[in-house]
């Protein structure tokens, strides 16, 4: 078969996807994806391609998600779901360390393995790309590496998904994000479903993905092909209605600090936290050590965190954020404003999950504008 | 002076369900035996020892006048009190009569009226003494009660967050029943400590727990109404186990 390179595209019929599948699955990896468990899109191990939500799509608005029947066989034809990527490398809940009291009144540390399967990730899009590459910033560089990070995010496989069709909650194309992937996959499909024929345009993204597509069935490209598939990524970037407009961030949000919005989504936010336990970004987490009753053994524990919480801000004395307006501005200063300066990128990619998974459908998208509406300066 | 802390375990109107989660420590309860003194548990045994206690329990509400003075002498015999459960806490189901006139009910409830003795409101413990520590909870977690008892035996602060129950949902990897299901849900604004238990099987949250730190009750009745919900829906959801709790007692008043 012939030699491969990065950038090369070529083309492979619905029914290769299963190869595909089986040539992972004997290099060792373990295939993880979107699938439909209990009703809920989830991400979750794959057995096979018949696992994905094959024939349906989605519909996100802010504070509703619904899936619903596609009237093709599409196996990508669907947004993002609740979860992201980030609970396979970075955990929600994740035993760090085992402590004994030992007889001669000693104490002995183990470390908990840290061991996980390479993975394939199966449906990757272009802004959880983009939030894979932002965790790698926070985990990977800089002075800190985090150990558990990095062992799981050493060896995997990524098969990235152009998205063709956008959510409503989507704002990828605002921030440069998406809905086409540019850079960090080993493979990257464009699913295109014809009058006749069910295929994916593949592009090829590492010599890792060369080699996997050589044991494969495939096709050159032709260009009536790439056009189509172009054309697809564009149209679902010109479909977005929403946009997130950085021009002047960060700025915008320290200078509006004492701003009347945040007192109007101060009275809307339920402090829940749900917006940055779903964005593919926050990286917070707390850490729980759990002692027997003996006290003769104990656990450490990393659990996920979120700045919503009162006790997050505790600090010797009390809590620093009480207010639930500080909370939220917290939340959103830091996404659009912080970020930039702690890891010189902003914290969002403009995947819609915080606006979606909010329950009382409080939108980023709308609160920026209001504040850049009427500002007030200090 | 005794060598083990001495623990009692007090009731006043509640269903006793929060007293067996203490029982139902099972293997712990051996562990738990050789580390305190149960010195007054009539649940568990008819053995008594007389106070001062280091650590009372309270279990349910204060609903008679003999009950609103036997909780001042609880107190008066006890270095640190805590209440166990949604009675001692807020008043628990008992206090759906404190938004009624209890003496519409008495006369239909019992054949002898005569012989009822209530107060016109079912109330807290922390309504009439100081209390140091509160466990939410219909039932509470039997879980939380061991962290409660091993912090207080280890000297540390127990490790009970007052974070909403949504904290719990997202590490489980619930998906969310109020966003993708339509559901009506008050994990966003209930205490955390169930571990999510129902939204786990897609039911929205019923408030087990009461109200987490600054409750936003309004905002989420304005979705709820949002999602098609009455007021008189709404007036439901929040009159349950932790009707009486402040932020739930207003927001069911706001929807009457
Ligand atoms: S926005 Fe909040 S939860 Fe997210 S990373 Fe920043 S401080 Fe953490
Ligand atoms: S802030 Fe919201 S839209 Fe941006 S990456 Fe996070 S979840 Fe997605
Ligand atoms: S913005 Fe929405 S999801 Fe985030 S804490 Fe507030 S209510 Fe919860």
């Amino acid at each position: 078969m012939s030699n491969l390179h990065m950038g090369d595209e070529v083309v492979l019929t619905a029914a290769d996807l299963a190869t595909l599948y089986d040539i992972l699955m004997q290099q060792g990896f373990q295939a993880v994806g979107p699938t439909i468990q209990d009703g809920g899109l989830v991400l979750d191990v794959l057995g096979g391609p018949a696992d994905l939500p094959q024939g349906w799509t989605s519909e996100a608005e802010a504070g509703s998600f619904r899936l619903a029947p596609r009237t093709d066989a599409a196996f990508f034809g669907y947004n993002l779901g609740m979860e992201s990527w980030k609970k396979f490398f970075y955990p929600p809940r994740l035993a760090l360390l085992q402590v004994q009291s030992r007889d001669d009144g000693g104490l002995h540390f183990q470390a908990c393995s840290q061991e996980a399967l390479p993975l394939a990730l199966i449906g990757v899009r272009a802004c959880e790309l983009a939030a894979l590459a932002v965790q790698d910033r926070i985990f990977l560089e800089g002075p800190y590496q985090d150990p558990v990070y990095a062992e799981r995010r050493r060896a995997h496989f990524i098969i990235a998904v152009n998205c063709t069709e956008a959510d409503a909650a989507c704002f990828c194309a605002s921030l440069g994000t998406g809905p086409g992937v540019t850079a960090g996959f080993d493979l990257a499909l464009t699913e295109i479903i014809n009058d006749r024929e069910h295929l994916f345009l593949v592009t090829v993204g590492s010599s890792q993905g060369a080699a996997v597509m050589a044991n494969l069935p495939h096709r050159p490209a032709w260009e009536e092909l790439r056009q189509q598939a172009r054309d697809l990524v564009r149209q679902a970037a010109r479909s977005q209605s929403r946009a997130l407009s950085t021009a002047d961030l960060p700025r915008l949000l320290y200078d509006n600090y004492s701003h009347p919005q945040w007192d109007d989504v101060g009275a809307r936010c339920l402090n829940c936290g749900n917006c940055a336990l779903v964005c593919p970004t926050c990286f917070c987490h707390r850490l729980e050590d759990a002692i027997d009753l003996e006290g003769r053994e104990a656990e450490r524990w990393r659990l996920w965190d979120v700045c919503h919480t009162l006790q997050f801000s505790y600090i010797h004395g009390g809590c620093i954020r009480v207010s639930p307006k500080s909370r939220y501005r917290q939340w959103l200063t830091h996404k659009l404003a912080a970020w930039i300066d702690q890891f010189g990128t902003l914290g969002c990619v403009g995947c819609g999950r915080c606006l979606v998974w909010c329950p009382v459908a409080i939108d980023l998208t709308a609160e920026i504008p209001a504040i850049r509406g009427q500002q007030v300066k200090m | 002076m005794s060598a083990l802390p001495k623990l009692a375990v007090w009731k006043f109107a509640s269903c006793d369900g929060c007293q067996l989660s203490l029982l139902d420590l099972e293997d712990h309860l051996l562990a738990l035996a050789g580390k305190v003194t149960i010195a007054y548990f009539l649940e568990a045994s008819s053995t008594v020892l007389p106070g001062p206690y280091d650590v009372s329990l309270v279990e349910g509400s204060i609903t008679t006048p003999e009950d609103a003075h036997r909780i001042k002498q609880v107190r008066r015999q006890s270095r640190l009190v805590a209440t166990i459960g949604a009675c001692a806490t807020a008043g628990g189901i008992q206090a759906l009569r404190n938004f009624t006139d209890v003496r519409d009910y008495i006369p239909v409830v019992y054949a002898h009226p005569e012989y009822i003795k209530t107060l016109d409101k079912s109330t807290p413990i922390s309504d009439h003494i100081p209390v140091d520590f509160q466990l939410p909870g219909c039932p509470i977690n039997k879980n939380q009660l061991l962290e409660f008892i091993k912090a207080l035996l280890q000297g540390r602060t127990p490790r009970l967050a007052d974070e909403s129950v949504c904290l719990a949902c997202k590490i489980k990897g619930n998906i969310c029943v109020m966003v993708a299901e339509g559901v009506p849900c008050l994990g966003p604004v209930t205490h955390a400590g169930c571990g999510a238990l129902c939204p786990t099987y897609h039911r929205g949250c019923y408030g087990c727990y009461g109200p987490k730190e600054a409750a936003n009750t309004a905002s989420l009745s304005a979705r709820c109404r949002h999602l098609g919900l009455s007021d008189q829906d709404i007036v439901r959801l929040f009159r349950t186990f932790n009707a009486y709790a402040e932020p739930f007692r207003q927001e069911s008043l706001a929807h009457e």
